[in-house]
């Protein structure tokens, strides 16, 4: 043996599970992929652009904001690209370009590097990016939808005459002008479901493919990643309080419709499922679930806007650290007299 | 057989098993190595006085170093031959600690032990030769056995768990003591049941080794005249299976109180090395000088299960396996969750040496960490349901003096938390600094 070998000493364990931060954060961009490759194909080139650009201003922003903190860059972990994919998804197709840029560096910098980084953030950044948006230019955000592609043509919404109702979101139609307005765009209730769950209407790129975005959640539990717990809680409370208060008189509302229509599929699997901005215990989880869906439900029928996943998600945020507090793991076996 | 495979209901991860290596190897001898460094502290409590001087001659078995006062246990010396020196080795763990060096004499006949019928003998005795024998949890804690083997009268004992459990990924060395001498375990289980008055006795076993299971239920079955009850569990593998309060929910249901000790809720529990070192003891007037080590891991020439001289310098266990590996990257005492890795090859090998790890740069994680993620996954691995994401913020934050609130001092340092961490935290060790800062 020679006498110059050196071995490396670390603290135990000395073996490691494969998860990485890095793995966790490229395998959400994974799954979100398909409802892009979707968007493609109904909406157009124009989605893809958005989505890119606004990933390409959030890791631009990351890497700034790193090197002017004096920080290592981290853009290699994922999570300012899924942060841009998050806000692509989350705001019209038809906006200008610079909107994206501005709302990933709101997102990024403000939201999340001000707060000391990943895993420090308070609130979800992508959210923050897209609110940060609505309330500046609230103009484009609530009408810069894209028509379908005339060559989608299973798309039945698509109503000859493009005007702002026929590529307005199916919940600006169903605050504005009722249910049966919707279900005359569609032809029939059950195409309009079959539509809304494959994803063809219009809508915030990402959000439109129940299917696309269950399939990449299921995924993501499968590996552990996530747990069912805040998604089915999300699903559930906006289920239960739209058919509650949703429709004329109580017990009267659609909840199929609910969840099918705006924000909640990507809202319950991907943004109100983020580590750092939601509770880490399941009674805490499950509550959280339940919150953001009663005040989505709140913010569609009682608020000034069509779609309230998005603020509920907020709000809920701003509880996070509270339900933490209030939901620990249950000790083992704690001392008589030990401190809680 | 049984239906289900036992288990502790909370935390627990799933760390490659990697025994493949050495469980299926017999126990091998080392031959004596030319020197021994028997460290005089090799369990829990006061370090040993030594009693023999430099130059003199002393045969395997001989006490060389006496309980000083408190906890302790006797250290014998492990070969034949003269005292070298009486100073100071290399420690594996505290850089240097006082020990006693025996230059080995090979023409020296080896001591032979005549069988004894230990049944004849009063309580008092067998502890007696328990306590003589300088024996000490060898599974790794060093805890002195017949302090363990005495417990204050008003603890209404009613069990006695045996831990063949081996939890710790590599290590084979219960396994391979139990395929291979499952009626010296069986008979040290009498022989504490017999010092602790009670009858029933589960040996609890990781399902990785049926084996195992099959034949020390064999031997356990078999006899059953003299009215003990010895049954064998098969436990589901989930690190730490192997962990006191673990394994005796596992097998029991029962749940030892925080800051508690097993026989709070009426169980002693013994590792199966530990029980056959008794057997040695009562049966034999056997000391505690030899055991059996497993050396693994892909940096070793040739793994192996080996049965060594206490005191045996690890230069030499190497040299005997024909070397290491050229990407050899880390050396590690005991297994990879706890076990202390080591900086050089002079460490000998003490009672509670479980094993030595020989890793490649594949087998270690050395990627580096980053911020916590707040995933919350440390939160389900902890079998004692802590919060080592806080702590470690804590830590990081310059506020480890503020940490006792999140179950700091029930931490035994098991890893799960570092082992399922994704930004590869190292929160043992922000753990163990968090534990010199605060008060309980």
């Amino acid at each position: 043996m020679k006498e110059a070998e050196l071995w490396s000493v670390a603290v135990s364990p000395h073996v490691k599970s494969h998860e990485s931060v890095e793995k966790i954060m490229w395998t959400v961009v994974a799954c979100l992929m398909p409802s892009l490759i979707l968007s493609i194909f109904v909406f157009g080139f124009q989605t893809l652009i958005i989505t890119a650009v606004s990933v390409g201003s959030c890791l631009a922003t990351e890497a700034i904001s790193q090197k002017c903190l004096r920080q290592p860059v981290t853009i290699k972990d994922g999570s300012a690209v899924i942060t841009g994919v998050l806000l692509a998804y989350v705001i019209p197709p038809g906006v200008p370009y610079w909107m994206p840029i501005l709302g990933g560096v709101v997102a990024v910098f403000v939201t999340k590097q001000l707060m000391g980084g990943i895993g420090y953030n308070i609130f979800n950044p992508a959210l923050i990016g897209r609110a940060f948006l609505v309330a500046t230019y609230p103009v484009a955000m609530t009408s810069a939808w894209l028509p379908p592609l005339r060559e989608a043509s299973i798309f039945k919404y698509m109503a000859p005459g493009v005007d702002a109702v026929s590529t307005a979101t199916p919940l600006y139609v169903l605050k504005h002008y009722g249910l049966d307005a919707l279900i005359e765009k569609f032809g029939s209730l059950s195409t309009m479901y079959g539509n809304f769950f494959l994803g063809l209407r219009p809508g915030c790129i990402g959000e439109t493919s129940v299917l696309l975005l269950l399939l990449g959640g299921l995924f993501l539990i499968y590996k552990g990643y996530i747990t069912w717990h805040i998604p089915v809680s999300v699903f559930g409370s906006v289920a239960f309080f739209t058919w509650v208060f949703g429709g004329e008189g109580y017990f009267a509302g659609n909840p199929l419709l609910a969840i099918l229509s705006g924000g909640v599929p990507l809202g319950a699997i991907y943004m109100a499922t983020d580590y750092v901005t939601s509770p880490n215990q399941k009674t805490g989880q499950i509550l959280f679930g339940i919150g953001v869906g009663a005040l989505t439900v709140l913010i569609r029928l009682k608020g000034g806007y069509p779609e309230g996943v998005a603020y509920a998600i907020l709000l809920m945020n701003t509880l996070t650290p509270a339900l933490d507090g209030w939901f620990k793991p249950k000790r083992f076996a704690p001392a008589k007299g030990a401190v809680k | 057989m049984q239906a289900t495979l036992l288990t502790f209901p909370k935390g627990g991860v799933h760390p490659p098993e990697s025994k493949k290596l050495s469980e299926h190897l017999a126990i091998e001898t080392l031959p004596l190595p030319d020197e021994v460094d028997i460290l005089l502290q090799q369990h829990f409590g006061a370090p040993c006085k030594p009693v023999v001087d430099k130059k003199a001659k002393v045969t395997e078995g001989d006490v060389i170093g006496e309980v000083a006062g408190g906890l302790g246990a006797a250290v014998h010396a492990s070969v034949t031959g003269t005292v070298k020196g009486v100073g100071a080795s290399t420690n594996p763990v505290s850089i240097t600690s006082a020990s006693v060096t025996i230059q080995t004499d090979r023409d020296a006949p080896s001591r032979t032990y005549p069988l004894d019928d230990w049944r004849n003998l009063p309580v008092d005795e067998l502890k007696k030769r328990v306590k003589a024998a300088g024996i000490v949890g060898i599974g790794g804690a060093g805890f002195p056995t017949h302090v363990k083997l005495s417990p204050p009268p008003e603890a209404k004992v009613d069990l006695l768990i045996i831990n063949g459990v081996e939890c710790e990924p590599y290590l084979t060395t219960d396994h391979r003591v139990m395929m291979e001498h499952p009626a010296e375990i069986i008979e040290g289980a009498k022989i504490i049941l017999a010092m602790l008055g009670i009858k029933k006795c589960h040996i609890g076993i990781e399902a990785n080794k049926m084996d195992a299971v099959e034949t020390v239920r064999k031997v356990a079955a078999g006899k059953t005249s003299d009215g003990f009850e010895i049954s064998v569990d098969a436990l589901e593998v989930k690190y730490p299976q192997g962990s006191e309060k673990q394994l005796i929910e596992s097998v029991t249901k029962r749940r030892v109180p925080g800051f508690g000790l097993p026989f709070d809720v009426g169980v002693i529990v013994q590792n199966v090395g530990t029980t056959k070192a008794i057997y040695e003891a009562v049966a034999l007037n056997k000391p505690l000088y030899e055991k059996v080590i497993t050396i693994t891991g892909k940096g070793i020439a040739r793994p192996a299960n080996l049965k060594v001289r206490i005191g045996t310098r690890l230069s030499d266990i190497v040299s005997y396996l024909g070397g290491t590996q050229p990407d050899l990257s880390r050396i590690v005492m005991g297994g990879p969750m706890m076990g202390f890795p080591i900086s050089t090859l002079d460490v000998p090998v003490t009672k509670t040496t479980s094993g030595v790890l020989f890793l490649t740069e594949k087998e270690i994680d050395r990627r580096a960490h980053s911020q916590c993620i707040r995933c919350g996954w440390c939160l389900d691995a902890c079998p004692m349901g802590l919060q080592p994401n806080e702590i470690g913020v804590y830590v990081e934050a310059g506020r480890a003096q503020d940490t006792a609130k999140f179950g700091l001092f029930e931490c035994f340092e098991c890893g799960c938390c570092a082992f399922v961490c994704p930004a590869k935290r190292p929160l043992v060790q922000f753990i163990r600094l968090a534990k010199l800062k605060a008060k309980r």
